[in-house]
């Protein structure tokens, strides 16, 4: 095919993609089950479901930075259609910020690469597939270079959630139903990211290097600062799990930076907090069902109403807070150890700090949920009906691969992983 | 040129419908500058082009509007935050801006008013969409930037033909099947176009 190749970074992503959209198949049929919708709604909810699997398996496996380009619209649009499944003003008015910030961030895309594409029209060549613009980078005027990947970058950070666009998400992840939430929280993450890399791939390939990875550097520690300043008093259970993604975006980001450890590490991070976070927002049917809410202030004693789930949850806190056992304790390590020897010390020492509110806030509120009797006067109203243990299986099972790739990573998985990392060293 | 006097004008403009107008000139211009800048593509793709930039940039998106303006009655008043002579003066600094900017680059390839004027537009739509109330006046600064985007790709269109289809499938994608679809649907959900109506999604 022209504008598709399968290397490695796509056959890792769509991996991942696989193994989530499997749960989140099944927990729509359950949404649909315990929230009963009108026969169209549903089948536009399916069909958008649909489109952007398709949309983000051809946007991983795209060769050709305008292809990606294309399907990265192609996903806003879908996912516009998932967002506004609850037909509500709320959900209006999410759509319209996630599309309206999606269209600007789509057309900075386009203007980075037509600068890239100007640029690579001076070095007398007109093919704007990766290979041919890594092959060109050094050729490249490096004013040009630099401008495109400012747009570039500042486009996809809407899809990946990073500091300039990251708004747009959070507001959508919200309203969307669960199931929808998880895989907007998880794989079409993963297409930002994609953009990111393969552009990224380019730049370090240049005499911008440098600066590509001060930029980057720059980005995700005030992403980090902002998640940490929304986190610590929220207590919304969904905007909790965005904010936290945002976060996780920005360590991927910054194990970018730090050589080839670092993007080997990165890019295992990446796989588990799409397994880690698509679970957690599975689970968030669960506690809708039990308590009607999703504001974590009222719940409380779900160790008593749902044992199961409340254990299952327990563990993804562990998991997403990157605690041991967590797998993403690993791959952290792994990243801050990357930093420590290209000697940005002081940057450990930042985003540790970042990094310990964040986990106290997640903390604080999940323990809440699970362990603190409920207010009496929330109890009084409260008939939470009993779930099936079975319902909370998928995350476990989801959950339980991020561990065993984080400590038992197998081999092929590894070899894919440093394929990877070898593009850019 | 004309493009950069249709942007002053619009920084001072206060009403919805002119806004709409100068959306409006503006397609004509591209449409005109289209013709003439390329002129070593092939005719099919010209035609196209222009089919887009005449039918799509200057009737069918203005005449759209207009109609949304009609059905949901929005007040003519546009409700700048900022007084005119503010949003002319930070105008002429983005484009001036510009100018010492790319001359600062000094780059020969890409003709300097070319890229003055789409830079320009580009930020100007940023600015006029931070700046007004009216959802709808989004949607236009939206349209203002689509257009710096398409000068753009004029100035490179000549040797990367596909590039320009793919702005031009930006342009009828973006505009029209998402902002236009949503903004008549927020207009009778919401009975306002007003920004300050969707603020309560917060932390």
């Amino acid at each position: 095919m022209q504008y598709f190749t399968l290397d490695s970074l796509s056959i890792l992503m769509m991996a991942v993609l696989a193994i989530v959209l499997l749960p989140v198949l099944i927990h729509s049929i359950i949404y649909f089950h315990d929230f009963k919708a009108p026969k169209g709604q549903k089948a536009i909810y399916y069909t958008a479901l649909f489109v952007l699997t398709a949309a983000l398996a051809l946007g991983y496996m795209s060769n050709q930075i305008a292809m990606t380009w294309v399907l990265t619209e192609v996903t806003t649009l879908a996912a516009g259609m998932l967002i506004y499944h609850h037909r509500e003003e709320l959900a209006l008015e999410a759509v319209w910020k996630y599309v309206f910030v999606c269209a600007i961030s789509v057309t900075f895309i386009f203007i980075g690469i037509l600068f890239w594409s100007l640029a690579l029209y001076r070095c007398g060549s007109s093919d704007l597939s990766y290979a041919n613009l890594m092959a060109y980078s050094d050729k490249m005027d490096p004013f040009w270079l630099k401008m495109g990947y400012i747009f570039i970058f500042c486009g996809y950070t809407a899809k990946m959630g990073l500091f300039p666009m990251f708004t747009a998400g959070i507001d959508a992840k919200d309203n969307a139903p669960g199931p929808a939430a998880a895989m907007l929280s998880s794989v079409l993450v993963n297409l930002g990211f994609v953009g990111i890399f393969r552009t990224y791939a380019v730049v370090a390939g240049s005499s911008s290097a440098q600066w590509g990875r001060i930029l980057m550097i720059v980005t995700a520690v005030l992403t980090l600062f902002i998640a940490t300043t929304y986190m610590v008093k929220i207590c919304n259970y969904k905007r909790m799990l965005a904010y936290s993604s945002i976060e996780h975006s920005a360590i991927v980001i910054l194990g970018l930076c730090f050589g080839k450890v670092g993007i080997i590490f990165a890019i295992l991070h990446l796989l588990m907090h799409t397994l880690v976070k698509g679970g957690l927002f599975l689970h968030y049917n669960q506690l809708v069902k039990v308590y009607g809410t999703k504001m974590m202030d009222k719940m409380g004693g779900y160790l008593q109403l749902n044992p199961f789930g409340a254990i299952v949850l327990l563990l993804g806190l562990f998991s997403i807070t990157a605690i041991p056992p967590s797998g993403m304790f690993m791959s952290e390590l792994g990243i801050f150890n990357a930093m420590i020897e290209s000697g940005c010390w002081w940057l450990v020492v930042i985003v540790a700090l970042f990094l310990t509110v964040l986990i106290w806030a997640i903390c604080k509120s999940i323990i809440q949920v699970i362990f603190l009797p409920l207010k009496p006067e929330v109890a009084a109203e409260l008939k939470a009906p009993h779930l099936s243990p079975l319902r909370s299986v998928s995350q476990l099972i989801l959950f339980g691969l991020a561990i065993y790739i984080g400590y038992a990573c197998p081999d092929c998985i590894t070899q894919l992983i440093n394929d990877v990392a070898s593009l850019i060293y | 040129m004309l493009f950069i006097i249709t942007i002053f004008l619009m920084a001072t403009a206060n009403r919805l419908r002119n806004y709409v107008k100068l959306v409006m000139v503006q397609g004509f211009l591209l449409f005109a500058l289209a013709i003439v800048q390329l002129n070593e593509i092939t005719v099919s793709n010209l035609v196209w082009i222009a089919i887009e930039t005449l039918l799509f940039k200057s009737i069918a998106v203005p005449v759209f509007l207009f109609r949304l303006i009609n059905r949901n009655k929005i007040t003519r008043e546009a409700e700048p935050f900022l007084p005119h002579f503010a949003s002319l003066a930070i105008t002429v600094v983005i484009v001036a801006g510009m100018y010492v900017l790319i001359s600062a680059v000094n780059d020969e390839g890409i003709g300097k008013l070319f890229f003055v004027t789409s830079m320009s537009a580009i930020l100007f739509g940023l600015y006029f969409i931070c700046s007004r109330r009216k959802l709808l006046s989004h949607l236009i600064g939206y349209m203002v930037i689509e257009n710096g985007v398409f000068i753009l790709t004029l100035a490179v269109g000549n040797h990367m033909p596909f590039l320009v289809n793919l702005g031009v499938l930006l342009d009828i994608f973006a505009s029209v099947l998402l902002l236009g679809f949503f903004a008549g649907k927020i207009g009778d959900v919401f009975k306002s176009t007003d920004v300050d109506s969707l603020t309560t999604l917060k932390d």
